[in-house]
This record gives structure tokens, C-alpha cells and sequence, in this order.
């Protein structure tokens, strides 16, 4: 209680009450519940010699795992991004029935838990489910292949893109659709010189946020995705497969390779924004 | 009024595009649950849902899920208040680390609480010295839950704190008010809405999270398997209709969600036009 | 090239936003459509430009000069539109906004790259904007971003000019330079051009030709002079200037109101004269005429004359009067001193939109 007062006494004056208080309460939660967690990864590797740690994390069916997560990642936010732009045009700039609807719709992918989104996916697109069914005469085959993995991870991330790009859009004056058609300009032309370079911030995040959450999803995945090691092992499930071994630092190394790739890609996507920002608010481009 | 796009043809072909599309990847899904739910019948459906196992996840569930709103509720609100009513250095630092759970895998988050509080863990080897088992108990799975879903009240009440400005707060402090007077007074008032949206979201995480808690929990059932965990636990032993039951039930609180939040969407909009 | 209306009319909902009407510009004129915000005046110029869709029923129809437009898609109009707020592409430079419109014409019909450069940069050069060309709209003054989208509008050297309250957001300074120099651009290159402003000085200032309107009707169209001379009704002449109101009974060719008492050359009954604060001439006797006693309770000077603010018992609002400052400092005009108003002139307006009728004071010089 006694730093607590100190911090507040030490701070400028300030007019309204409970600086330190929040700020007592806030770090304690932060360095708690955030940052010793994360400090006992480093503590648990610290014994490790580099030359381990390598081995760790450069091992065949590890290294399988990052290709197959990342591809899949890759081309799930790619679809995602698309998808995301279809769904906040049409929610922004179109009336229709049902429209209310479908936009309450986007958000389920966040509000179903992972798992439950698992097994169902799992089970539509297994051979005999009602989508695995239609597919298969077809010759393609999702579910226990990497374009399950793929689907499973759009899916979770599907509301990234839309809710980014969705209130951009609501936000841009008609004006500018108006000074682009007084010029002009045909839709196709006017959509990609005008309103796709306002959206590019929000969609950049929106595509970016949904690459890192594909990249550590995991309860959506592992049903779908049959676990073939080389084949179509992600690497959460790496670390999973380590920690049911007992093998804790093999799986502390491969996470500290996960998570380090979250935090960066977090980090760079933060930086971008501010630059891109900052350009439309004045100052050089 | 002339908008980019809103030639007949292209609307048309864009809102069917859209509608054929959240129909195949998004309803469809939603109908399978139920329908695999009660594919053997509701009687079936309701000797699924009194499975001994599945009440204890149930209660487990909602006893984990109590526990971590009130913690969330209170932390959110004091880095709320901190962020957007005053500056001090760091306070961008803060902001970005309150996003880590957003970009951890849920894996690793539960690995690095497996670390700190397992029997060979730093904290963890006291407490086992002193007979405290955190992990592969409920404490474990409360812990990871909080984590998992500690930025969520945060991030509904910091825009909307921003948007509305100290003004009113200054106003109530040059009337005299006490600092928990002007919380209760003035604040709360104006964020109640995004503070129960941000329980809402809480809640439907807290209530839904599998990969976190598969790691730290040791699924034992009837003991440490939530909700989520019976499902995978049922999925595993072929029990379709099983796991499609519980998974319904999740399933359920999923809707009741997303209808809170198009409620509370719906009454903000209203407020707004009829200002 | 000329404009011609024929039966425009426009309804949100139900509201009628635009009556049915007819209007007519000229080659190479440049008109202001004038009102009070909801009069209609931007309804109408974003009907012009495409931008907004006259009613189908009754069937109006729009020609620049021997082309029908009226169902022509904005796109294909060929008008040239500066918005209220600007409306630059903030994510554009301004060599990049103001050749948009020439980039984004399909290939076949695009000039060269060389040929769009030469232009902008003519168009540039014409708006004095040249050294800014890198710039981005964020990082130019209001008064710069609207020269910019003037010469974005003008860069495909359209049929029509069509200004949304061009100057609305700059500050006095800014705007009347501006005035001046839109004035003289339009002087210049001798297109047609057609401006909404709900500032009447600047659409008497600007225009060649103004348009009044109100509750989406025209009141009244003439050049600037005549509509300050003969408003056609009591609105134009309201909306135009400053106007002082004296009601009284009409008897025996005098007007009363409590003390006061005019001779006018009026039937009996009762009337409403209002009167100019520039026609009213401050004395320190009633004449034989004029019996109007009034007390000063405000004084401020504006610029070449003084403004004097007049209240009495039989006033039911306070008067406003301008004098010369020769006559104020004749009268040595102080708060609380007790004068006489002569109104050189006054005019009446019987019901909306009946005759007209002016009376000069007899006496008056």
C-alpha cells in the first residue's frame, strides 16, 4: 500500500482520483496473470544450450509442422481476406431481408468454442457428412487433408476482417463515391483507385490479426485435421504431442518459436497501421 | 443519391454471392450441431444431457466460468479508467500488453502456466511442498481461463471511455465528488453497456475455451473435464450423438451471445437516432 | 453551354424537397442559387450534376445546350462538381487528385501519360498550386484544398461547373479572395457555372444571375442589382438584408402605432410597413411627416458607417439603423439619447406573393 501512495504522490498533479490505484492494480494483474507465465518459458529454456535448442526446433516432423501451419494459415487469411471484404460491403452498402441477420451471423466463429467448431466441421466434411458427400464425386477431399486444416482456420477467423473493414467503410463520406463518379470514373475503377486504397489499413490488419490467431488455433484444427505426422501435423498440436511426453522442454522451445512469430507479426502490424496513419493525417509520405 | 456499385445487377449478384456464401460456412455448420444432437431422437438428447459426466462439466464449467468474470470485471475496468484518464509513460506499452492473450496460441498459454505453477515449476514446486495442487485441478483451469479471456472487458470499455472523454468526470470532481461517487455516478452509467457486452464476450470465451485448458486440466472426468473437453473426450469414443449434445448446449450460449450483442448493437443505434 | 430545367421536381419520402420547376441559364453565365438551408438550392444543383434523381412523375426534363441529360448517368454528364468539404482522395497526392479523372478514362479514349502531365500541371499552375504538387490533402489549408478540387473538376474540361457552397468552410479572409478570384477564373475560361451559397453577400458579389428560393420554389430570379432594387416578394426582401417593421392602423393617410405616426398614401386598415436600416434617417425634430420617437441603446461603428440599435414603447422589436459617421458625429449619437427616425423609403408586401407597393416619405431629400 505504501508504493502504491508513493507512485500516485510522485506522478504530476493529477485532477481526477484513483491513479494509483488503477495503476497498483493494473500492474500487479499485468506482471501476475501476463508476464511471470510467459518469464517461466525463458526460465525452463535458460538450462538449454543453443546447439539443443536447435535441434529442438529444426527437427523434420517440427519443421513439417511450421510449413503445413503456415501454408494453411496463409491461405486461410487470404480467402479470409476476400471473404471479409465481400461480407462488410455488402452489410455496409447494401438493404436487404436478412440483413441484420447475416451480420449477427459473422460473429459466431468468436462465440462457438473452438472444439465445438472442430468436430462439426469434422463431421460435415468427413466422407460420409452432408458437404464430404457432395465433394467427394468431385474428387475433393477436405477433411483429414491440409485444405481442412485450412477451413478449419478460416472459419475461427472469419469476424478479423469483416469487423475491421466494416466500420471504415461506414465511416467513408459519400462524397467520395460522388467526386469519383462526377470524374468519371466506372465502378470497377472508382472501387479500386478510391475505396480500396481508404480500406487497405483495415484490411492489412483485419488479414494480419487473422494469419496470427490461424497460426496458434488449435481446438478447431486437431479434428479435422487427421494429425499425419509430416503430412498435416500443425505446430500447436507439436507441443501438445511433446507435453503428453513429458517432454517440457522440447515443448517450451518449439512454443518460444510460436509464440516469438505472434508477438513479432503483432508488432510489426502496430507499427505499419501508425506509419499508414500518420500519412493520412499530414506529415510526409 | 449515386454510390459506387449500386448498379441492380451488381447489387444483386453481390448480396446472393454473400447470402449463398454465410449459408455454406456458416449456417450450415450451426444446423449440423443440432441436428447431430438430435439425430437419435430428443429422448436420446435428454439421456445424453443427464449423463452423470456431463452434468459435473456443466457445473465445472459454470463454477470456472464464475470465477473468472468478477476478476476480468474489475481488472478491465481499472485499466480502462488508467489508459484513458490519464497519461503517464508506458501507458502505449500496457495497452499492447493487454493484446498478448489475443495473439498467444492458446497452447502455449497453457503450456507457460503448466511451467510456473507444475510440480517442477517455479511457484509450483512450493506449493506442492506445501500440498497445493494448482495444476491438472480447477485452480489450473480458472488461472488459464483468466488469462485466455483477461482483454476482452478492457478492450469494449478503452474506445468508448477515449470517445467520451474525462469532461464529465472534471465536472462531478469540481462538484466535490468522491472518487468512487464519480465512478458510480457519472462513469458507470455511461459505459454500463459495453461493460455487460464485455461480459458477455468473457463469458462466451470463459465458457468455450479448449486448447488452454486441455493442457493444464489432466481431463479427468467428472473432476477437471469442463464442458468443451467433454466433447472432445466424447468425439474420441465415438459417441457422435454424445459429444453432439454437449456441443448443442455450447452451441446454444454461442446464440445467446450473438443475440445479447445484436440486442445491445440495436438499443446503442436507437439511443443514437433518437438523440 | 446552357442549362434548361423543364418541370423539375424531387420528394424524399413524403417530403417535397423540390416543387415542380422551370429554370433557365445561359452560355457562359454564372449563376448562385440562394436560400436558407432547406430552400431546395442544393436538392437542385445535385439534380443537375446526376448525383441526385428528379421525381419520375411529373416527367421533368434536363438539356445542356441540345444535349438531353436526363436520364445520362453522372458518370457521362460531363459536369465538373466541387464539393462542400472538398472531397479530395485523401490517399492521393495532389498531381494524383487532380489527374484522377483523366487516368481513370478507359484506354482507348486516355490521353498519353506526357499529355496528362501537361495538364495537370496547366491546371496547377492556373489554381497557383504548383510547388505543392507532392502534396497530400492533409497537409494543405482549407483554401488550398478547395483550388485543388476546383482544378480537379476542371481537369476534364467539363460542359458545367457545379459548386456546392464553395466557400462555406474557409474563414472571411480566405473567402473573399477566393470569391474574387473564382470570379475571374470563370471570366477567363467562359464555362457555365452554377453555385449553391446561403451567404447572400457573396451570391450578390459573385453571380450574374441569382436564384432565390425557399421551401423548394423559386421566389425570384434576376441580377444582383435588380433583386437588391425590386425584391419580387416580402421573402426576397427579408432573406436580402437587415429589415426594421412598423405596424400600425392606416387612417386618413396616416399610419399610427402608440406615438408614433407616418404619413403614408395608403387604403385604411391595417399594414405592415418594413423598411431598410440604411433608409432610415436619424433627426433630433419630428417633421410633418414623420413622427417616429425613438431611444439609441446600442452604438457600434462597422467600417465605413455606424450602427445604431433603436428601441421605443411602440417598437415591438428594436430597430436597426445605419449612418454615415459625418451624420454621427453631427448628432453626437450616444447610449440613452432621444431621437427621431425619417424614413426616406418603405415598402409593404400585401400577402405572400400578391403586388408589390413602395412609398417614399413626401419630405424626404
Amino acid at each position: 500500500m505504501n508504493t502504491l501512495a508513493l507512485l500516485g504522490r510522485s506522478a504530476p498533479k493529477r485532477v481526477l482520483p484513483g491513479f494509483g490505484l488503477s495503476l497498483g492494480i493494473t500492474l500487479l494483474f499485468v506482471s501476475l496473470v501476463l508476464l511471470l507465465p510467459l518469464t517461466s518459458l525463458v526460465g525452463q529454456l535458460a538450462g538449454v544450450s543453443l546447439a539443443e535448442y536447435w535441434a529442438i526446433i529444426s527437427e523434420p516432423r517440427v519443421v513439417a509442422s511450421y510449413l503445413v501451419t503456415i501454408g494453411a494459415a496463409a491461405a486461410a487469411s487470404m480467402v479470409n481476406a476476400l471473404f471479409g471484404l465481400l461480407m462488410a460491403w455488402v452489410l455496409v452498402r447494401y438493404e436487404f431481408p436478412g440483413k441484420r441477420l447475416l451480420d449477427a451471423l459473422m460473429d459466431l466463429p468468436f462465440a462457438l468454442p473452438t472444439a465445438v467448431a472442430g468436430i462439426t466441421l469434422a463431421t460435415l466434411y468427413s466422407s460420409s457428412g452432408w458437404m464430404g458427400r457432395l465433394l467427394a464425386p468431385l474428387g475433393i477431399e477436405v477433411a483429414y487433408t491440409w485444405v481442412g486444416i485450412a477451413l478449419a482456420m478460416a472459419f475461427t477467423s472469419i469476424p478479423f476482417v469483416v469487423r475491421t473493414v466494416q466500420p471504415v467503410l461506414e465511416d467513408l463520406p459519400h462524397e467520395i463515391d460522388e467526386a469519383a463518379l462526377t470524374l468519371g470514373a466506372s465502378d470497377a475503377t472508382a472501387f479500386r483507385r478510391v475505396i480500396l486504397p481508404n480500406l487497405w489499413p483495415a484490411l492489412v490488419t483485419g488479414t494480419g490479426l487473422a494469419f496470427v490467431r490461424s497460426l496458434g488455433e488449435f481446438g478447431a484444427v486437431i479434428f479435422i485435421a487427421g494429425n499425419m505426422p509430416y503430412e498435416t501435423e500443425i505446430t500447436s498440436l507439436m507441443i501438445f504431442v511433446k507435453l503428453q511426453e513429458y517432454d517440457y522442454v522440447g515443448a517450451s522451445a518449439i512454443a518460444s518459436v510460436v509464440l516469438a512469430v505472434s508477438l513479432a507479426l503483432l508488432l510489426a502490424l502496430n507499427l505499419w497501421q501508425g506509419r499508414f496513419i500518420r500519412r493520412l493525417h499530414g506529415g510526409k509520405g | 443519391m449515386q454510390r459506387i456499385g449500386d448498379a441492380p445487377r451488381i447489387r444483386r449478384l453481390l448480396i446472393g454471392l454473400a447470402l449463398v456464401l454465410a449459408a455454406l460456412f456458416l449456417l450450415l455448420p450451426l444446423v449440423a450441431i443440432f441436428a447431430q444432437a438430435f439425430a437419435e431422437g430428443v429422448a436420446m438428447f435428454w439421456a445424453n444431457l443427464s449423463d452423470e459426466y456431463t452434468l459435473a462439466a456443466i457445473g465445472l464449467t459454470l463454477f470456472v466460468t464464475l470465477l473468472t468474470i468478477p476478476v476480468n470485471l474489475v481488472f478491465g475496468v481499472f485499466l480502462a479508467w488508467l489508459v484513458t484518464r490519464f497519461s503517464f509513460p508506458g501507458r502505449r506499452l500496457l495497452q499492447t500488453l493487454i493484446d498478448i492473450p489475443f495473439a498467444v496460441s492458446p497452447v502455449v498459454a497453457g503450456l507457460v502456466y503448466l511451467l510456473l505453477y507444475g510440480r517442477n515449476g517455479w511457484v509450483g514446486g512450493w506449493l506442492d511442498s506445501h500440498d497445493i495442487q494448482i495444476m491438472f485441478a480447477w485452480p489450473g483451469i480458472v488461472l488459464v481461463t483468466i488469462f485466455v479471456t483477461c482483454p476482452f472487458v478492457a478492450r469494449e470499455l478503452i474506445p468508448l471511455m477515449q470517445a467520451q472523454g474525462a469532461r464529465e468526470e472534471e465536472a462531478a470532481v469540481t462538484l466535490g465528488a468522491s472518487g468512487w461517487t464519480v465512478f458510480r455516478r457519472v462513469t458507470l452509467p455511461n459505459i454500463k453497456w459495453a461493460l455487460l457486452y464485455g461480459v458477455i464476450l468473457t463469458n462466451a470465451r470463459a465458457v468455450g475455451e479448449f486448447g488452454a485448458v486441455s493442457v493444464v486440466s489432466g481431463s479427468i472426468r467428472g473432476e477437471t473435464n469442463t464442458l468443451p473437453l467433454h466433447v472432445e473426450l466424447l468425439y474420441q469414443d465415438y459417441n457422435t450423438v454424445g459429444a453432439f449434445t454437449a456441443a448443442a448446449l455450447l452451441a446454444l450460449i454461442a446464440l445467446l451471445t450473438l443475440a445479447a450483442k445484436a440486442l445491445l448493437e440495436w438499443r446503442a443505434t436507437r439511443r443514437e437516432t433518437a438523440a | 453551354m446552357s442549362i434548361r430545367l423543364k418541370n423539375i421536381a424531387k420528394t424524399f419520402g413524403d417530403n417535397s424537397a423540390l416543387a415542380p420547376l422551370d429554370l433557365d441559364i445561359g452560355d457562359g453565365e454564372l449563376v448562385g442559387l440562394l436560400g436558407p438551408s432547406g430552400s431546395g438550392k442544393t436538392t437542385l444543383l445535385r439534380i443537375i450534376a446526376g448525383l441526385e434523381q428528379a421525381d419520375r412523375a411529373p416527367a421533368g426534363s434536363i438539356h445542356f445546350g441540345d444535349r438531353e441529360v436526363t436520364n445520362v448517368h453522372v458518370r457521362d454528364r460531363r459536369i465538373g462538381f466541387v464539393f462542400q468539404h472538398y472531397a479530395l482522395f485523401r490517399h492521393m497526392s495532389v498531381f494524383d487528385n487532380v489527374a484522377f479523372g483523366l487516368t481513370a478514362m478507359p484506354r482507348r479514349t486516355r490521353p498519353s501519360n506526357g499529355e496528362i502531365r501537361a495538364r495537370v500541371h496547366r491546371l496547377l499552375e492556373m489554381v497557383r498550386l504548383e510547388a505543392f504538387a507532392d502534396r497530400y490533402p492533409a497537409q494543405l489549408s482549407g483554401g488550398q484544398q478547395q483550388r485543388v478540387s476546383l482544378a480537379r473538376a476542371l481537369a476534364l474540361q467539363p460542359d458545367v461547373l457545379l459548386l456546392d457552397e464553395p466557400f462555406g468552410a474557409l474563414d472571411a479572409k480566405v473567402r473573399q479572395d477566393l470569391r474574387r478570384w473564382l470570379r475571374h477564373l470563370h471570366d477567363e475560361l467562359n464555362f457555365t457555372s452554377v453555385f449553391v451559397t446561403h451567404d447572400q453577400e457573396e451570391a450578390l458579389e459573385l453571380s450574374d444571375r441569382v436564384v432565390v428560393m425557399s421551401n423548394g420554389r423559386i421566389e425570384q430570379i434576376d441580377e444582383p442589382d435588380t433583386l437588391y432594387r425590386k425584391p419580387a416578394n416580402r421573402f426576397v426582401f427579408e432573406f436580402l438584408g437587415d429589415v426594421n417593421r412598423l405596424e400600425g392602423e392606416v387612417r386618413d393617410g396616416e399610419l399610427t402605432c402608440g406615438a408614433a405616426r407616418l404619413t403614408v398614401d395608403l387604403d385604411e386598415g391595417r399594414e405592415e410597413l418594413l423598411l431598410r436600416p440604411h433608409e432610415l434617417r436619424l433627426i433630433e425634430a419630428p417633421t410633418a411627416h414623420a413622427h417616429l420617437p425613438v431611444c439609441v441603446t446600442a452604438v457600434s461603428p462597422v467600417g465605413a458607417e455606424v450602427r445604431v440599435e433603436l428601441e421605443a414603447d411602440w417598437l415591438a422589436e428594436p430597430w436597426l439603423a445605419t449612418v454615415r459617421h459625418a451624420d454621427f458625429e453631427r448628432l453626437a449619437i450616444r447610449r440613452g439619447q432621444h431621437l427621431f427616425v425619417e424614413p426616406r423609403r418603405w415598402r409593404r408586401f400585401s400577402d405572400e406573393r400578391a403586388a408589390r407597393s413602395t412609398g417614399r416619405a413626401v419630405a424626404s431629400s
